[in-house]
């Protein structure tokens, strides 16, 4: 596999107004990888992917795309890059068709070969027999892959997905990336958004970007080790509330925070803090359920490496 | 420009238009809505102006010139009133255009003094219609006493003089007739040219944008000059075919002359057309909402090209400032090649001045169109 960087991100910054939307962001994409950029909603994901496009014009810094620069080089980059907008973005009143023969005109892809990727694009997206239908008319996770479809009918080296897969069902999310993984073992390289935990985890590189910066990057596997400075626990307690204020005093806690209904707790790495913590928690009129440890999740790395502000939440501040 | 990525834009464009039935009662109904409205409803004549009569001598002569107000196509005698409040009356309440008054003294003066008079009231609320009574009446009073002039010279034997020594044939060329519809319809052909090409072109780029199909459509190597001429590339197309259904209806329905040729008129269509799609397309750039774009083209092509074209109201007539600024209604040369191109046999050669003027405008207006859309989110 051909390991020089397809995508080469420069101290990339993005202003609107007096507002950084992107901020000095630096990273690297190599051919065939899958990278994903881990965020919350308006932490700038989007804005750089759109640079990446073409579509937004950085304030300053630079990016490459299989070697065109992106602000200069906008029309060039476009004809080797496929890109899926957040917001389905297909037209409604076309058949899935007349959907891909419109992209297939716009990429230049003609004759035969139209014919060959329209029929690929029909079969990859579950459509055949259905060719009539308008696009308006199908479902969420259809609609998605015929706009991948049309989006890679032009064989691009580099694809861009803006949240893929919001609002698609988990079936279709799980066939979604695996058609993903099968474009990047043929070797496209593909940069994803998202706010999923669990798509986040089939990418092979991540950055974790928070108010415009990225505060992590690597496999999924090292962020989650690198994050969390010690061990983490799982406690169940009542009331919750009251259990966070007083694990936070606890001896040897570096960090708690709320996930769902229980407590995720980072402890001093070596100290048996399972025996110790009921205790004092108890102490604090809590009463503990269940107290274990777990390994940490993207989620547990997000939490630590912003002080606390979940994935869920908006980072635009 | 690649003309293929062009062409998908096109074919895409007419497939979104046959499935839009919006856009379609646009193309199709609309300009034939318009020309039949403007056809039966935008007539300057006077027909069948109502006319009461205070008739205060009720004599032979009295009775011989209503009788020739009666025998006018342009006048309808509905009723004989006896006293002039019931006259005045009638004007008031909108039953009568025009009262005429003729005095209890009318054949004695004529016998007497060989002149008299009668009084017509006019309502002058519509000054046009009222001008068009006064003239009519004034014709129908003149023929009257022409003749009871030539009745008098055969009375006494005078016959040799009854013709007059000298008189004035009229002819009128191009609309023989003076019909106004042979005006008027004509310009109506710039009026449905005007409302379907601005609203179906202020539209294209706001949906694009209130749809969110803009994002996929420009991060795609088509150019902004490929949006703009494959979108609007359709448009002319409907447009040309709208102006010659326009003209077939005028011809056939309305029974309007076409006497000039047809690559005139396609011609300054086209050349029509591109400023009218231009600034449409303008607009929606810089709205990116339908129902905004869609009001203010209607606000920059229909109503100058209605009110200072020279549609209706004739540009001769306006006052100098107004006049000057018709100047600048690329409208008005298109009215006016349609107007000869429909009544007088203009051809191309007769057309220069229109042309040049319209040339002129469709390649300032495209040169500003091609560089409104800029291919970016911002």
């Amino acid at each position: 596999m051909n390991r020089a960087p397809s995508i080469v991100v420069d101290k990339l910054l993005k202003r609107f107004g007096a507002f950084i939307a992107v901020n000095q962001v630096s990273f690297q994409v190599h051919a065939g990888e899958i990278f994903g950029l881990l965020g919350p909603n308006g932490s700038g994901k989007s804005t750089t992917i759109r640079m990446l496009c073409g579509l937004l014009t950085p304030t300053s810094g630079s990016a490459t795309v299989v070697g065109f620069d992106v602000a200069h080089q906008a029309e060039e980059t476009r004809q080797h890059i496929g890109y899926m907008s957040q917001k389905f973005s297909l037209y409604d009143d076309l058949t899935a068709i007349e959907n891909l023969q419109f992209f297939g005109g716009l990429y230049g892809v003609k004759g035969r070969l139209l014919d060959e990727r329209i029929a690929w694009a029909m079969k990859m997206s579950g459509l055949a027999g259905s060719e009539q239908l308008l696009t308006g008319e199908l479902s969420g996770g259809w609609k998605q892959r015929l706009a991948l479809g049309c989006a890679v009918l032009h064989r691009p080296q580099v694809l861009f997905l803006d949240e893929p897969t919001a609002g698609v069902d988990p079936l279709s999310r799980r066939q979604f990336w695996e058609l993903i993984h099968q474009m990047s073992r043929e070797g496209v390289t593909i940069l994803v958004t998202t706010h999923y935990m669990d798509e986040a985890e089939y990418c092979n590189r991540l950055a974790l970007i928070d108010a415009g910066q990225i505060v992590a990057m690597g496999a999924p596997s090292e962020i989650k080790q690198t994050a969390i400075r010690g061990d983490l626990l799982l406690i169940e307690c009542s009331p919750l509330g009251g259990g966070l204020a007083a694990v936070k005093q606890a001896p040897g806690v570096i960090d708690a925070s709320v996930f769902g209904a229980a407590l995720h707790v980072v402890v001093s790495a070596g100290r048996q803090p399972v025996t110790e913590l009921p205790a004092f928690l108890a102490a604090h009129d809590v009463r503990v359920g269940r107290i274990e440890p777990i390994s940490p999740s993207l989620e547990d790395a997000f939490v630590s490496l912003t002080g606390g502000r979940a994935l869920g939440a908006d980072s635009s501040r | 420009m690649n003309l293929r990525r062009t062409a998908a834009m096109s074919r895409k464009e007419f497939i979104q238009i046959l499935r839009d039935p919006r856009s379609l009662v646009i193309a199709v109904f609309l300009p034939l809505i318009q020309i039949l409205m403007l056809g039966y409803g935008a007539r300057l004549d006077a027909n069948h102006i109502p006319v009461y009569v205070f008739d205060q001598e009720g004599s032979q002569d009295s009775q011989a010139l209503l009788k020739a107000f009666q025998a006018s196509p342009y006048f309808d005698v509905v009723t004989t009133v006896n006293n002039y409040r019931a006259l005045v009356r009638a004007i008031d309440s909108d039953q009568a255009k025009l009262g005429i008054v003729i005095p209890w003294n009318f054949s004695q003066r004529l016998d007497d003094a060989g002149r008299t008079s009668v009084q017509a009231l006019l309502d002058g609320t519509d000054d046009n219609s009222a001008q068009l009574a006064e003239g009519y009446a004034q014709a129908v009073v003149q023929t009257y006493a022409g003749n009871m002039q030539l009745d008098w010279f055969a009375r006494y034997g005078l016959a040799q003089q009854a013709a007059s020594p000298l008189s004035v044939d009229y002819r009128t060329w191009f609309n023989e007739d003076l019909e106004s519809k042979n005006f008027i319809i004509p310009g109506t052909v710039a009026l449905v040219m005007a409302l379907m090409g601005a609203l179906l072109s202020s539209l294209t780029i706001a949906r694009e944008w209130e749809r969110g199909t803009m994002e996929q459509l420009i991060a795609t190597p088509v150019t902004a000059m490929e949006i703009m001429v494959g979108k609007l590339g359709p448009y002319l197309v409907i447009g040309l075919a709208d102006a010659a259904l326009c003209a077939m209806f005028s011809v056939g329905w309305f029974g309007v002359p076409f006497r000039g040729g047809l690559g005139a008129f396609f011609i300054t269509t086209t050349l029509f057309l591109i400023v009218i799609l231009g600034i449409g397309y303008m607009i929606s750039v810089a709205t990116r909402n339908q129902l905004g774009a869609s009001q203010y083209a209607l606000l920059v092509t229909m109503l100058p090209t209605a009110m200072l074209s020279g549609f209706a109201f004739p540009i001769d007539q306006m006052p100098a400032p107004i006049r000057a600024i018709t100047y600048v209604v690329y409208s008005r040369y298109y009215v006016s090649a349609l107007k000869r191109i429909f009544l007088s046999s203009a051809g191309l050669g007769d057309l220069v001045p229109e042309i040049v003027a319209m040339s002129i405008y469709a390649v300032v207006i495209g040169v500003f169109a091609t560089r409104a859309f800029r291919k970016s989110l911002q």
